[in-house]
């Protein structure tokens, strides 16, 4: 046994590709598994909420802009460097929620599901696009295009699958987001940060909050500057604010909180396509 | 801009010099009755409510005809039926007679096209060139294109397997009464749903007449229930618990509503909102062509149209040209009559919107905002509004916000295509858009940028069923027509 003093991590918000501490200044302690002290979290703030959408949105042009090829690359990077931090995941997993074996079997699942998203991004849009057959003189198609800035409200449980499986189709569809991650398991979604840091994810695309829920997504879901919110977190009341407030600029609202994610079937190009919009083009066919 | 004349010498002007004779379609053709029930479990039925209301011809202000206003208890008895039906036979039946029952409605509705043309065009104030023409030819295509789509929809669903919601609860506008009752309808039915749906309060004879046509069908009691009234009629049926699906298509206003009241609840919903399109005149465009195509953006249905191109955006090269040549064509537009084949713009749906849009071009006025309207003669009954231009708008203006949903056009100039897009995005409205210009690089890049469910290039107002149609933003969520559209009435597995 070393007598060495193992080093801390201090946990930041993850905000424009920065990590940043809170505006507030507020901290909640996150616990282990056993109860016991594991990490003090930000406790994130509407204004930091509202610094995280501004920069989600600043930069959704650009990584809508990107191709679909450089988007695969990217999702594929974020892969190869869950892979890297493999052993660290497990033991994160392990220590604050679930047995080794099962905290082996997410992260392995985690590090598959980027690959499969990865594979997506040039694919989809053929699949769901359409040249349709209309009764004039017209040429005319229909391609999926991203609906923006999505609000992501992360699950209790499946700590690192559940926030892989919300975040990887969102932005392989070419959105920008902002995590609300759960309060048991904001650790685990600052050291996902972490990892989308260093896989040339351009800052702003994946935005990570770490906070109190119930402080943060009424104005997720009414914040004007948002298109879509997204949530799996399975809390009845919550959902009903979300949708109640979604409503103020009719953003598109999906809950999928009735979803297991370590199921290898809970990955397909329809979670993509919850995120997409349909633009139809018309031109007249003439000489 | 400086000002050109306009005169009569040299212009055509149609009222005054060359005048058309009259053109009437007959509406002795056509039988309209003194009353109409709700349409429930297959038979017409006297509402519970006790209440009717009138539904008036807007170019004479003359009562067509009294129809039921349905009240909570025969809401209730509308999505009962609607349940039954499906549980009990339109989910058992084999998908390909569903399918041929919409083909059969849709012939029907071939057979009988001229009078649900003159009936549209005398409930709702529309041109009978329009409704002919436009209206009953693309409810009767809606129809045809979803009756195929019933045993073949595991093709359009890559990897899962599609079921229907079960019942729909659908609540339509007075734009294009029978067009929205198509595009709610057909493909509700393709998909296997069963329907109860509520016409606008103004236009609800059409959606009665093919109530008529849906019994004389044979479609199974209860599969399609139409039941009319106003808001709370509305409200009822949204607020149902036995609704699994709404689909709405009004303002954005009342979509907001709906969707807030369906918080906490499981029901699917998709809404079709409002717009304000921006349609964008480049100086490299063929400007004859543009001139059309910003008349029929704009006045086409006296711009009763939620995708209508109302906010003109236009290069400052051409700006001059253009605009003076646009006036010249808005002179040759002949209000009237609706079912005069010479008109061209019909009667304002109701009192309530003129009112609304003539509020725009009074107490409304902003700024320096110069009002053009042409000089036709307008009839002495009815509501009628003139082709109208709106100059000297400023983007933050009312009239360039929101949506006027009358024959009412705003312009406005830029330099760049940067320029041109900041200008059409910036609306919380995303529906449609239009894009004028010679050059086919221009078209991709600008029709990529403005965020619109429709893009229109050199052309403007085109619809068809094969063809998705819906908003990105507040103009609301889900598309209409072609594979895209069945998805909101489908449950993927």
């Amino acid at each position: 046994m070393s007598n060495r003093l193992n080093v801390l991590k201090t946990c930041k918000l993850y905000i424009g590709g920065k990590f940043s501490r809170s505006e507030s200044e507020h901290y909640f302690q996150a616990l282990d598994k056993k109860q016991k002290p594991l990490a003090n979290l930000c406790r994130g703030s509407r204004k930091d909420l509202r610094n995280a959408i501004q920069a989600a949105r600043k930069a959704q042009a650009g990584w809508a802009g990107r191709t679909a090829y450089n988007r695969g690359q990217i999702l594929y990077r974020m892969a190869e460097m869950l892979e890297g931090r493999r052993d660290q995941f497990v033991a994160e997993l392990e220590n604050a929620a679930v047995t080794r074996r099962r905290a082996e079997s997410e992260v392995e699942l985690a590090i598959d599901r980027l690959v499969h998203y990865a594979g997506w991004t040039d694919k989809y849009p053929a699949l769901f696009s359409s040249v349709n057959p209309v009764a004039s003189p017209h040429f005319n198609f229909s391609i999926p295009e991203p609906t923006g800035v999505v609000g992501i409200v992360a699950p209790d449980d499946n700590a690192l699958i559940g926030l892989v499986s919300l975040i990887a189709p969102v932005i392989a569809g070419g959105n920008t987001c902002v995590v609300v991650s759960s309060e048991k398991h904001g650790s685990i979604a600052c050291t996902l940060a972490e990892v989308i840091h260093s896989s040339d994810v351009p800052g702003g695309v994946v935005n990570v909050l770490t906070g109190f829920r119930a402080e943060l997504v009424s104005h997720l879901a009414g914040h004007m500057d948002v298109n879509s919110v997204l949530s799996a977190a399975n809390d009845p009341e919550q959902k009903k604010i979300i949708q109640e407030n979604a409503h103020l600029n009719v953003k598109r609202v999906h809950f999928y909180d009735a979803t297991d994610w370590m199921k290898e079937q809970a990955q397909s190009p329809y979670y993509i396509m919850d995120f997409q919009e349909i633009k139809t083009t018309w031109h007249p066919v003439g000489t | 801009m400086s000002e050109k004349e306009l005169t009569t010498h040299q212009n055509l002007h149609f009222d005054e010099l060359w005048a058309y004779d009259p053109a009437p379609e007959s509406p002795d053709y056509v039988s309209i009755e003194p009353q109409y029930q709700l349409f429930i479990d297959g038979t017409f039925q006297k509402p519970e409510s006790g209440r009717y209301i009138d539904t008036v011809n807007p170019s004479n202000e003359k009562v067509l005809a009294q129809v039921a206003e349905a009240g909570k208890k025969d809401v209730d008895k509308a999505v009962t039926a609607a349940r039954k039906a499906y549980e009990g036979v339109w989910s058992k039946l084999p998908a390909k007679e569903r399918g041929k029952y919409l083909f059969r409605i849709a012939r029907l509705l071939q057979e009988r096209a001229r009078e649900f043309a003159i009936v549209e065009s005398m409930d709702s104030g529309k041109p009978i060139r329009e409704s002919r023409d436009i209206d009953i030819p693309q409810v009767i295509a809606h129809f045809f294109y979803h009756a195929g789509w019933a045993d073949k929809l595991e093709y359009a669903f890559p990897g899962v397997r599609p079921k229907p919601h079960g019942v729909a609860g659908q609540i339509i506008p007075w734009n294009f009464p029978l067009l929205m009752a198509a595009w709610k309808i057909a493909p509700a039915l393709a998909a296997g749903n069963t329907v109860v749906i509520k016409p606008a309060e103004t236009t609800p004879l059409t959606a009665l007449k093919l109530a008529e046509l849906i019994r004389d069908a044979g479609l199974p009691p209860g599969v399609v229930n139409i039941i009319t009234g106003a808001g709370q009629t509305g409200v009822d049926i949204v607020n149902h618990p036995g609704i699994d699906k709404l689909a709405f298509t009004g303002s954005t206003e009342v979509g907001k509503i709906i969707q807030k009241a369906v918080a906490g609840t499981d029901k699917k919903y998709t809404l079709e909102l409002g717009g304000k399109a921006a349609n964008i005149i480049f100086d490299d465009a063929p400007v004859e062509q543009a001139v059309e195509g910003i008349v029929n953006g704009i006045f086409f249905n006296q711009g009763h149209v939620c995708c209508a191109g109302s906010r003109l955006l236009v290069q400052e090269g051409v700006a001059e040209e253009l605009v003076y040549k646009l006036k010249l064509r808005m002179e040759t537009l002949i209000v009237g009559d609706p079912l005069d084949k010479n008109t061209d713009i019909g009667a304002i749906n109701s009192k309530v919107q003129l009112d609304r849009i003539l509020g725009f071009l009074t107490e409304g006025v902003e700024g320096d905002q110069k009002i053009y309207q042409t000089k036709c003669n307008l009839p002495e009954k009815g509501y009628w509004c003139q082709p109208t231009l709106v100059e000297n708008v400023s983007q933050s203006h009312r009239i360039v916000q929101e949506e006027v949903f009358g024959p009412v056009l705003t312009i406005q100039t830029f330099r760049t295509p940067d320029e041109a897009v900041n200008l059409a995005n910036n609306s919380p409205y995303g529906l449609s858009g239009g894009i004028w210009t010679d050059k086919g690089s221009k078209i991709f890049n600008v029709g990529k940028r403005i965020r619109a469910g429709v893009v229109w290039a050199n052309t403007f107002n085109k619809f068809d069923p094969t063809s998705p149609f819906g908003g990105y933003k507040e103009s609301g969520m889900g598309r209409e027509g072609g594979i895209h559209g069945l998805l909101p009435y489908l449950e993927l597995s």
